[in-house]
């Protein structure tokens, strides 16, 4: 039995990290100290630096896998904030460095509790971003992370999501591999783009005119054009050597339904139970988890849904003032145009910590088989919202 | 991609630079990066120093080195000294190449924690006294009185002391220097990268453009701050101070001021004003660091 938090510790170990900045952060804590523990009892041959801020742990970080090793940080919510000015340095500068981001929504009010806004918020920093939905995803993807964020043809950093407490807090059943066999996986790190070595001197990230920026970005872009296909090489050497298989996007019960919720991160085995539930009671839907944001996997997502007479959008995190959440707005976009994929409906649910049970997501699948047109509907928001903590003048 | 070098430099720093005639960092960042030698790795913020960092193409350094962000010189510093620890790669100098806004203000958080920690860097602060990359804004280190962008009516606080800020992290090393005496300068540099742990050099670096004085003047202003006692040359090594130009007798602070334009609106009582603040943060620093005068 791992946590989330464990499944990441041991995930990053295994990568074998040479150098960890940390900071202690709600729900992320127990990343930072179990990393701490390896170096102290000689498990992890690395460096700790024991930061005194998330804006100066990814900085560390950077520093150190530019001078040729693995480094590691792991954050959440306002620590992921902090940094927000350093993750372009790291994408900008092509640096493969891997993050577990766990969950946590962002101020205001103050909430120490899961939903995807903080990682939402920092979709176009250029990472890849990964959204586990339960602690074998965590370690497996953490693993795939390295793998595809390392291949020369992406060089992009990469954002393992899990969802905080949820996930990083509650014990499940985790198969970890032996380190021989994730060494067959993820060959030593070598620095073979940017690196800081006085035997041969170069100065990285400094000032670029306009004639060449557009330039810069867009090989950036092409690296997240390229990464669809490294996923799925990886994960088939992932499966092969491990067993377990690793899709950017995988559909459950899709043969018949006529609705479909897409869900990410530890809703979507939640959604899966509710499909089994209501199958047994003779009504047809089905499932769609969604694993990687960033790139957005649309392809994939055509195939599934096209033909669908109703799909839902479940996000995690408000696209406030957008016409929907995020993940719904990549949904809609993915889908439009296509002849036989219907509008997506979106709702949004489980913000600040609120649990997504399963009579959330039977609402959800009661509103498509209905027929219902949903747009950017807050689906459980309680009874009388403006009265919470209302105001009178 | 070939290279192209356009003109070979004597020693680390190219020829070139589109520095403002004068600079103070100029001079600062060619004496640091040549006594420290190939085997350094820099991290520069965006800033004036920044020019060195280059251009597109561009670089001006032939060590190695990073931009980094505006607050966070130390951190990157901290990671690559990590870094090269846990390869086993000695006889590299870390070092952090900031000024006054990066290292007083919006990197001091980062400069204390790795100071705390005890990471192997010289932090170098070039001290122009205030944002001159940006167009001269006032910055913890700008002086009372003085004229800047966002100070028009002249700065009402005084500025923040770094080498009693540094020393009390404990470290083994902070010193003091100035452009205008650079066989003091080279030897704490020298000091700052052998010592056993963390080394804060703080440089006196002024600056023509931001200080409106004649850019040949450069050195000459920078000598006066030290001979006013506005600028003061010392050390703490190991918790041990010393000043290592006693000015016994400091000119009055009026010849120092009167060179610099962003002084000019100060009438007598404000003249008067700042040779006292000189004097209580020239004992002040005295008494902090224990030296008997």
């Amino acid at each position: 039995m791992l946590d989330g938090n464990e499944a990441v510790a041991f995930a990053l170990r295994l990568a074998r990290v040479r150098v960890i900045a940390t900071y202690p952060i709600t729900p992320q804590s127990p990343i930072a100290e179990k990393l701490a523990d390896y170096v102290a009892d000689g498990s992890l041959p690395a460096r700790y630096i024991r930061v005194e801020s998330e804006h100066s742990a990814l900085a560390a970080a950077i520093g150190a896998q530019l001078t040729g090793v693995r480094a590691a940080t792991a954050t959440s919510s306002v620590g992921l904030a902090l940094m927000h000015e350093v993750l372009g340095v790291a994408s900008g500068c092509r640096i493969p460095l891997v993050m577990p981001v766990v969950n946590r929504s962002l101020v205001s009010p103050w909430s120490l509790w899961c939903d995807h806004q903080d990682a939402m918020s920092v979709r176009d920093a250029g990472w890849l971003q990964f959204y586990a939905g339960d602690n074998q995803e965590v370690l497996d993807w953490s693993l795939m992370a390295y793998r595809v964020a390392e291949d020369p043809r992406v060089w992009l950093p990469a954002m393992v999501c899990l969802d905080g407490f949820f996930l990083s807090h509650a014990g499940a059943v985790v198969l970890v591999p032996d380190p021989e066999e994730v060494d067959a996986f993820l060959p030593p790190y070598r620095s073979r783009n940017l690196r800081l070595d006085p035997a041969d001197p170069m100065f990285v990230n400094d000032l670029t005119p306009p004639a060449e920026f557009t330039e810069m970005r867009y090989q950036q872009q092409l690296a997240m054009e390229n990464a669809p296909a490294v996923l799925d090489e990886a994960a088939g050497e992932f499966a092969r050597l491990f067993g377990r298989c690793c899709h950017a996007v995988e559909g459950y019960a899709l043969e018949d339904a006529e609705a479909v919720v897409v869900t990410m991160g530890s809703m979507s085995g939640t959604a899966r139970y509710v499909v089994d539930e209501m199958r047994a009671g003779g009504r047809r839907v089905g499932a769609v988890q969604v694993r990687v944001f960033r790139p957005f996997p649309g392809a994939a997502l055509r195939r599934l849904l096209a033909g669908r007479p109703a799909v839902g959008v479940v996000d995690r995190s408000a696209g406030m003032g957008a016409e929907g959440g995020p993940l719904w707005t990549e949904v809609r976009c993915a889908l439009a145009g296509v002849p036989d994929a219907p509008v997506p409906a979106g709702f949004v649910a489980g913000l600040g910590g609120r649990d997504i049970p399963p009579a959330t997501l039977e609402k959800v699948f009661d509103r498509l088989l209905a027929g219902e047109p949903a747009n950017n509907v807050w689906i459980d928001v309680g009874e009388n919202p403006l009265g919470l903590r209302e105001v009178t003048l | 991609m070939s290279l192209a070098v356009k003109a070979q430099a004597d020693g680390l720093v190219a020829h070139g630079v589109s520095t403002c005639a004068g600079c103070g960092l100029e001079l600062a960042i060619r004496v640091v990066v040549n006594e420290l030698g190939p085997q350094t790795v820099i991290v520069i913020p965006p800033g004036c120093a920044a020019l060195f960092s280059g251009f597109g193409r561009e670089t001006v350094l032939k060590i190695p080195g990073i931009q980094g962000n505006l607050g966070n010189t130390a951190a990157y510093a901290a990671g690559i000294r990590a870094g090269l620890e846990v390869q086993g790669r000695e006889g590299i100098t870390v070092l952090c190449f900031a000024g006054d806004g990066a290292t007083v203000d919006i990197g001091l958080q980062s400069l204390s924690g790795a100071l705390e920690r005890g990471d192997r860097i010289l932090y170098v602060c070039y001290d122009n006294e205030a944002y001159m990359n940006t167009g001269i804004q006032g910055s913890a280190s700008t002086p009372a009185g003085a004229w800047t962008t966002t100070t028009p009516a002249g700065k009402s606080a005084g500025r923040k002391d770094m080498i009693r800020i540094a020393a009390a992290h404990g470290i083994p090393y902070v010193a003091a220097a100035s452009v205008g005496y650079v066989p003091d300068l080279r030897r704490k540099i020298r000091a700052a990268r052998d010592a056993a742990g963390p080394a804060y050099v703080h440089i006196h670096a002024p600056c023509p453009v931001g200080w409106r004085f004649d850019p040949s003047r450069t050195v000459d202003v920078a000598r006066l701050a030290v001979q006013t006692r506005a600028w003061v040359l010392c050390e703490v090594v190991d918790g041990a101070a010393k000043l290592n130009m006693p000015v016994r007798k400091p000119r009055p602070v009026a010849e120092y001021l009167r060179w610099q334009g962003r002084f000019r609106e100060m009438g007598e009582a404000e003249t008067a004003a700042f040779g006292e603040a000189v004097e209580k943060a020239y004992r002040g620093l005295l008494t902090a660091l224990g030296i008997t005068d």
